[in-house]
């Protein structure tokens, strides 16, 4: 029987603030074990909460991109289990009454636009980190607590069970990070674990009616990377599938996604499942958000993924060069920063996309830390559009911008390489060039384009490459044809 | 001799203009503890030498600084459910035996700074689970005024330390009547103000939405002037308040006209002591010949107070009592797997009374039985409230006993938790509807003191102590009891 694929999943996001969610301690990745700790955060006995108002800001930012409903009125809640990575025994979150609820994500899958629901947003702290002494778990000879992370800010965001394959999944992925990348609100590290995704998969049988929260559902936990996902979830479409071709039932369990294997492995049966007992957290008040406060918020909220692709679409940019741009926040800040200073565009993009990018690539540098700034982009260029110099010329400058810090300017002078294109001045050298190349030009006579080009390379040459070859082109026919006649 | 012998007004001012030095109070305070401490058992952890220092550091600051402390050398004692630096803290658990807070709770702090030297921690029932003191894995505390009966609860170490005067002041704590309750018992005067009036921060919480740090002493003017100083927002603890505190003490001999008093049925009928009812009915009758008018009503919801309260308090509590857990602090009882070692820890850690309403909780908020159980319950709280805003629409403040029988004997309860409970019935209701609440003595029967309790509006503490004073100048009391 055939079976439509059915995935949903829940991202979890650190915010980047200064400090934790509920105390003062840094939130701050790598450092030594337990340095980043203070009673509240170690759970001693009497210490309270306080919400920290910057990760309000940061998860309320992110709510308002995804484009969700923000609740004015939400408030925490306490989600007891035990564990030595949760202090207080229980993590305080959001379960009833989340911040953030109904936003969605556009992602084009097939070639089709798509649209990814999110089901709600809400506020959570993180737990701590476990490290097991030995070689493996099961031989472990004891554990190590690092409460360094228990209570950094996080937002989980869980999406409506809306995709149906695994690039569907990598897409949605994408262009949250890509979001939430323009917002700076998280370092969206999965290697590092500052964005981790829990992925559901199940299969919905063709002629099932049910309600899909009843299929049964695997949830692969805490898969490191995009591409991961992607291959965890078609590991599970395939598992899935050949147990059910087999006659066999998935149970619905949590399983994790063995890196090196390709594979996803059980961990446990949520037959078994903790009964959480949520209830209202006291020791904080309702979280109630000024009207006002969310308009600011949002109206000095930059410019999203989406529009940029409109803009870029209506500047005639192709579709491949948009989504390149559109993936690094840094690149449309360089990109919207030159844009203010030339309306050249196509020519922009397409320096950014080949000779910048290459050029950064090769120094391992993103556009934010480009030494070549945008303004110093756009006098290269204008000198191009002035026919100062050859774009052949521009590369070799830009590369040299990158080597001295010199602007373009500073280098045309310095290395000489003004481009010629007084007719005058060019009109001797392309005599001369006629003159030593008579063989040449009876080729020309006859029909053979290459002669042309071969005799332009010639001034080229004699110019030392500073001639426009334009203009030479342009004085080369002329002259020919004279000849000609 | 009982090293209190005067109002701590007049007490800080000797100390403040240097006619007695700190150090003579708190040695004098500690001779006396040795003496009479045996035969109460009020105290827990106490530094001699740690209070000694801090007094001589007290009289070493020149006078124009120490003339600024409203407590400047007032013994104080502190329930030990109030974590401190300088002294072990317990909560009267074994799970806590030994336990050494790495901060002080924001309230010693405040009376700190105000001069008040910590002299001891005080006993209480674990975690402030009870409402005798008996709970105490380090062993019962009795009452001054009958060592046979009990002090009260969960207050109850503050409480009978202040009557027997091993100090004019003490801070306890209370969840559903521990600070009026211990107070009343005890034959002095306790508060419990308005949810969010005092910091919780470094209170070891027993229900959260319902816990307050409170003053006890054996004046009015005594509890306004602690009150006063450990009063106000702190920014540590989300749940104070950001309201201006006013000046309690200025406010106090401020006369009272065309006070309204309701005086509900519900607290004056079946459940409540002849004895204690005719004490309290007693001062009402007084002081309506001071031109206090009383209007009989309605609190139509007050018989379910105690249920609902015995289902959320346990609910918060089977919570808040979760970290401990034998990994970061307190009491460890090795095990070769976790599950086992946090079984083992908790089982051994905490005491019949604690256990039982930790699964009591649990079970509360358990799936299936959270709506029918800790719902339920929030729509009671909602109710109360309403109930009382409803009498504070006629009448100025309601009045009570502050509960319903005289001090029992130790361990006549202890096989019946269920009678235990119903010693809350006077006292739930304001912890439920987040109001201020003061008890202050009656009068006595057989010897035996009796509290009445003022319950007023949010913030009424003011009104609540100008009341309180009232009070005590139409009743007579016998001596403090020799000890
Ligand atoms: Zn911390």
């Amino acid at each position: 029987m055939p079976y439509q694929v059915v995935v949903g999943l829940e991202v979890h996001v650190e915010l980047k603030t200064k400090t934790k969610l509920f105390c003062q301690c840094a939130n701050a990745f790598g450092s030594e074990p337990n340095t980043h700790t203070c009673p509240v955060c170690l759970a001693m006995p009497g210490a309270l909460p306080v919400l920290n108002q910057a990760a309000v800001e940061l998860a309320v930012k992110a709510g308002i991109a995804l484009q969700c409903t923000i609740h004015c009125h939400s408030k925490f809640d306490r989600k007891q289990y035990f564990y030595p990575d949760l202090p207080k025994a229980y993590q305080i979150s959001q379960y009833d009454l989340p911040f953030a609820e109904w936003g969605h994500v556009n992602i084009v899958a097939d070639g089709q636009r798509k649209q990814v629901r999110i089901r709600r947003i809400h506020m959570e702290e993180d737990a701590g980190k476990l490290n097991h002494l030995g070689q493996s778990l099961e031989q472990s000879e004891g554990s190590l607590v690092d409460l360094n992370r228990a209570g950094v800010p996080l937002i989980e965001i869980v999406s409506e069970p809306d995709m149906t394959s695994a690039d569907e999944a990598r897409r949605y992925l994408t262009e949250l990070r890509a979001v939430l990348s323009y917002l700076d609100v998280s370092d969206l590290r999965m290697e590092e674990g500052s964005m981790r995704c829990d992925a559901n998969v199940s299969l919905k049988p063709e002629d099932y009616t049910g309600s899909l929260e009843d299929l049964p559902r695997v949830e692969v936990k805490n898969v490191n990377s995009i591409r991961n996902v992607g291959r965890a979830i078609e590991y599970e479409i395939e598992r899935q599938s050949e147990r059910l071709a087999q006659g066999q039932r998935i149970i619905k369990e949590t399983r994790g996604f063995d890196d090196a294997r390709g594979r996803t492995y059980s961990q446990r049966s949520k037959e078994e499942a903790n009964d959480y007992r949520y209830f209202p957290e006291p020791d904080l008040p309702p979280l109630v958000l000024d009207s006002s406060w969310l308009a600011r918020l949002q109206a000095a909220l930059p410019m999203l993924p989406d529009a940029w692709r409109e803009r870029l679409e209506s500047l005639g940019l192709s579709a491949n060069e948009i989504e390149v741009l559109v993936q690094d926040p840094s690149q449309i800040q360089f990109l919207q920063e030159a844009m203010e200073m030339t309306t050249e565009v196509r020519a922009l993009t397409r320096w950014m996309l080949a000779d910048m990018l290459r050029l950064l690539n090769e120094r391992g540098l993103s556009f934010a830390q480009s030494p070549v700034r945008p303004a110093q982009l756009v006098e290269l260029l204008n000198f191009i559009a002035d026919g100062r110099i050859s774009g052949r010329m521009a590369k070799e400058i830009l590369e040299n911008m990158f080597v001295s810090g010199e602007s373009a300017g500073q280098l045309v002078d310095r290395l000489g390489m003004a481009q010629i294109s007084d007719d005058a001045v060019l009109r001797g050298q392309v005599a001369e060039v006629i003159a030593e190349h008579g063989k040449v030009v009876d080729d020309y006579h006859s029909g053979k384009e290459r002669a042309l080009g071969f005799l332009v390379g010639q001034v080229m040459k004699r110019t030392r490459g500073q001639a426009s070859p334009e203009v030479v082109n342009r004085l080369l026919k002329e002259a020919l044809g004279s000849s000609v006649s | 001799m009982s090293p209190v012998d005067d109002s701590v007004k007049g007490m800080a001012e000797r100390v403040k203009t240097g006619q007695i030095s700190a150090q003579s109070l708190v040695s004098s305070c500690f001779q006396y503890i040795r003496q009479v401490e045996p035969k109460v058992h009020a105290l827990l952890a106490h530094d001699e030498e740690l209070a000694m220092e801090k007094a001589r550091a007290l009289d070493r600051l020149p006078l124009s600084e120490r003339r600024e402390l409203r407590l400047a050398g007032i013994p104080l004692v502190v329930k030990d459910n109030l974590v401190t630096e300088d002294l072990d803290t317990t909560a009267g658990s074994r799970i806590l035996e030994g336990f050494r807070s790495p901060y002080t709770a924001s309230v010693v702090k405040r009376a700190e700074e105000q001069g008040a030297i910590v002299v001891a921690k005080s006993n209480l029932d674990e975690f402030g689970m009870g409402s005798s003191t008996e709970h105490s894995v380090y062993g019962p505390t009795m009452n001054p005024w009958d060592f046979s009966r009990v002090p009260g609860g969960s207050s109850g170490g503050s409480a009978a330390a202040v009557a027997a005067g091993m100090a004019p002041l003490a801070l306890g704590s209370d969840t559903g009547g521990s600070i009026r309750q211990p107070a009343a018992f005890c034959g002095i005067v306790g508060i419990k103000p308005t949810y969010g009036r005092v910091s919780r921060y470094g209170l070891i919480a027993y229900a959260s939405s319902l816990d307050q740090v409170g003053p006890l002493a054996r004046t009015v003017e005594d509890t306004a002037l602690l009150l006063q100083v450990i009063s106000g927002h702190d920014p540590l603890d989300a749940t104070s308040a950001q309201m201006p505190v006013p000046d309690y003490l200025a406010q106090l001999d401020r006369p009272l006209q065309g006070l309204r008093v309701g005086v509900p049925r519900e607290y004056f009928g079946d459940g409540i002591d002849a004895n204690v009812k005719m004490v309290v009915e007693d001062v009402l009758e007084r002081l309506k010949q001071e031109g206090v008018s009383m209007v009989e009503i309605d609190m139509p919801h007050t018989q379910y107070a105690v249920a609902a309260y015995y289902l959320l308090a346990p609910a918060e509590a089977s919570s808040n009592l979760s970290r401990f857990d034998g990994v970061r602090y307190g009491l460890r009882v090795p095990a070769g797997d976790l599950r086992t070692l946090y079984q083992r820890t908790r089982a051994q850690g905490m005491g019949d009374e604690v256990r039982r309403r930790v699964l009591l909780g649990t079970h509360v908020l358990s799936a299936g039985y959270y709506d029918q159980y800790y719902v339920r319950a929030q729509k009671v709280r909602a109710l109360i409230r309403r109930d009382f805003e409803r009498a504070f629409e006629q009448v100025d403040l309601v009045v009570t006993p502050s509960a319903p029988e005289l001090p029992f004997a130790l361990g006549s309860r202890a096989d019946d938790p269920m009678k235990m409970y119903l010693s809350d019935i006077c006292t739930v209701t304001a912890n439920l509807a987040g109001l201020p609440a003061l008890s202050v003595p009656a009068g006595f029967e057989s010897g035996l003191p009796v509290g009445i309790q003022w319950i007023g509006p949010a913030w009424s503490e003011d009104l609540l102590l100008r009341v309180g004073r009232m009070v005590e100048r139409v009743v007579v009391r016998p001596p403090w009891p020799k000890l």
